[in-house]
């Protein structure tokens, strides 16, 4: 289930955010707070997790504090799936 | 003739209890700033200043995000004398270090004699001084207190003394600082309104611009306040993350005017979608300028298509040629009459330099008329000897006006390098048909991303710190991207690895510290073997022959 997640994310990240598919990129890597994923591309992550797991991201959560890395973002992802 | 300290004393007697801001702040409910409110909390800058020493004329730094606190301390500082210059705040993708190095590099070409800051980010700020520099004091805000009532001492300045300082956005710290005095400001923002119609009882000011930007500091944040219509202030930060947050406002607030960077069009006519806009009513919007990036006729298009179902029409879209050199704008256009859309033959534009009509099968360029310039500004073109260019030929522009900078503070040598008999030449490319300016290029090499100027060199010079790289043999260009609506950085270099994995070693690394000491993140980082980046006969590295079998080589289509 998560492991499914971070595929998605990432391959989504790799391909459209990073536009570099060959780049890997690991579940505990700094996303955010590295500033691997700018901030004009925040706002494309969110819409993709509302458009693809049914989940709402807030734009105030847009920050390394509610998630910096794909395992947080699967994590939060999944806690609020079950909620 | 006035200074801000009459125009200020005057809103303060005549209409105390006007909202001057509406102050917004993602997850928290709108502030009202009253114009009593807005002056009385400058008070507690104020005494500090004087309490500290500060003489009128002495510069202050402010480092400040968004918010109150950046407020009160800029207009304090101005009612004191002092003359404020904003700092941007470290943002969490830059480095700390790199930070440090750029704040005191600016210290030590501005020499100013006192810091504002969060009592959070004071250690930071101290990191970046040093014993024999100019900084005598570093005050905090939540030490301020609360203010009280205002003070507005007349004599304190007069018209031709220093105002403020802006700082040119750029990737080092030898940005130059641009002196404006009262009179310059006040000049600007009188013709300014004037040619954009402003009437304070029904206009609404909505900005997300940085302060420390000319676009955000005098159209989004001095104008509104000096002429006395209401301005919605939001974040920057909270406007990347949710772009659907400027329709809000206007919607809400029953905005008129807003100034946007061109790749803003792009990024709402493509982030926003349809249950972003449930009940939002885009009909009060009267002017939205596109300015401070190279302009384009599709951005323009995209953004009308998007929010048309929404009230937003098609006679509100204008546009603006500016620099913090003349305050802001220079020209403007689409206020009275649709900006002028010049179709011009593409090889007679890039071989000949004259922008002759399209001809039918022929390739041609649509260019986007930034308008006529505004009544107190003359603009020529220029040849390279200073002479006047007719229509439709391509040179430098050179302005003329009642609002344009004192001098570029502390550098004399950059200053008098400017100006050409008094005219400020802008480093721009153009021509001028029927009395409107048109802007086909510039004269240095420089790489204009979302609003933000950035010089190759600087990026060049961050990627031969990774092991692997080496010195001149890097380089960065910038390639328009029609879907982002602004350029995109790229960089090659040269390494001697043809080993894979050190290949992505060094092109991860490359990104990495272009981001950490930039903030610019690349596009694409480009690998090749050595011998392979064109030089000119002189050595130097030929950045748009490098542009052109970059492009070829890669096959890449920038979208």
């Amino acid at each position: 289930m998560k492991s499914e997640i971070i595929k998605k994310l990432e391959a989504y990240l790799r391909e459209e955010v990073l536009q570099q598919p060959e780049r890997e990129i690991k579940a505990d890597e700094a996303l955010i707070s590295s500033g691997l994923i700018d901030s004009f591309s925040l706002v494309d992550v969110a819409l993709f997790v509302e458009d693809n797991f049914d989940v709402h991201i807030d734009d105030t959560e847009l920050n390394a504090d509610s998630f910096d890395t794909l395992n947080q973002l699967a994590d939060l992802i999944i806690e609020r799936q079950d909620a | 003739m006035q200074t801000f300290h009459h125009i200020l004393k005057n809103h303060y007697e005549n209409r105390p209890d006007e909202v001057a801001i509406y102050l917004q702040h993602a997850g928290e409910e709108d502030r009202p700033i009253t114009v009593r409110q807005l002056l009385s909390s400058a008070v507690g800058a104020q005494r500090r200043l004087e309490a500290e020493g500060i003489q009128p004329g002495e510069v202050v730094l402010l480092i400040f995000q968004h918010g109150q606190d950046l407020i009160r301390t800029y207009f304090g500082t101005l009612l004191h004398g002092a003359i404020p210059s904003i700092m941007p705040y470290l943002t969490e993708k830059l480095q700390p270090e790199r930070y440090r190095r750029d704040l005191a590099a600016l210290i030590e070409v501005t020499q100013p004699s006192a810091i504002f800051t969060y009592a959070e980010f004071e250690p930071e700020v101290r990191a970046a001084l040093k014993e024999e520099d100019s900084v005598r004091t570093v005050m905090i805000a939540e030490e301020l207190g609360e203010g009280g009532e205002p003070l507005f001492d007349l004599n304190r300045r007069q018209p031709e003394d220093i105002a403020l300082l802006q700082h040119s956005s750029g990737t080092t710290g030898l940005q130059k600082g641009v002196a404006l005095s009262h009179q310059a400001v006040l000049n600007q923002v009188r013709t300014y309104a004037d040619v954009l119609h402003i009437d304070p009882k029904s206009d609404v000011l909505v900005s997300w611009l940085p302060l420390y930007h000319d676009m955000g500091l005098i159209a989004g944040f001095l104008m509104p306040i000096l002429y006395g219509l209401p301005l919605v202030l939001m974040s920057p930060f909270d406007w990347v993350r949710a772009p659907q947050r400027l329709m809000q406002a206007v919607s809400q607030y029953k905005g008129t005017l807003v100034w946007l960077p061109n790749f803003a069009y792009n990024f709402c006519a493509t982030k926003i979608r349809p249950r972003h806009m449930e009940g939002l009513d885009l009909s009060s919007w009267r002017l939205v300028t596109n300015c401070s990036e190279p302009m384009r006729h599709d951005s323009q298009q995209l953004f009308l298509e998007a929010f048309k179902p929404y009230g937003f029409r098609e006679s509100a879209l204008g546009t603006s040629y500016a620099m913090a050199e003349n305050t802001f704008a220079v020209t403007q256009g689409g206020v009275d009459t649709p900006v002028r859309i010049d179709s011009v033959d593409r090889d007679s534009l890039q071989i000949d330099r004259i922008a002759r009509p399209a001809v039918e099968g022929q390739p041609s360029i649509d260019m986007v008329s930034a308008g006529k310039p505004i009544p107190n500004t003359q603009v020529k073109i220029v040849d390279p000897e200073g002479n006047s260019l007719p229509d439709r030929q391509i040179g430098e522009i050179a302005l003329l006006s009642d609002c344009m900078l004192t001098e570029y503070y502390h550098r004399p040598e950059a200053t008098k390098k400017a100006f050409l008999d008094g005219w400020y030449l802008t480093g721009d490319f153009g021509y001028m048909l029927d009395g409107e300016v048109y802007i086909s290029g510039r004269k240095k090499d420089l790489i204009i991303v979302g609003g933000k100027n950035i010089y190759p060199q600087d990026i060049e010079r961050i990627a031969y710190t990774v092991p692997g790289v080496h010195p001149g043999r890097a380089v960065a260009f910038g390639i328009f991207s029609p879907k982002m609506g602004t350029e995109q950085v790229m960089l090659v270099a040269e390494v001697d690895t043809d080993d894979p994995d050190e290949k992505q070693r060094i092109a991860n690394e490359i990104r990495q510290v272009v981001t950490q000491d930039s903030a610019v993140a690349l596009r694409h980082v480009h690998l090749v073997e050595d011998g392979w980046i064109i030089k000119t006969s002189s050595g130097k590295t030929a950045r748009l022959a490098n542009r052109d079998k970059f492009l070829k080589e890669t096959g890449l289509t920038i979208v």
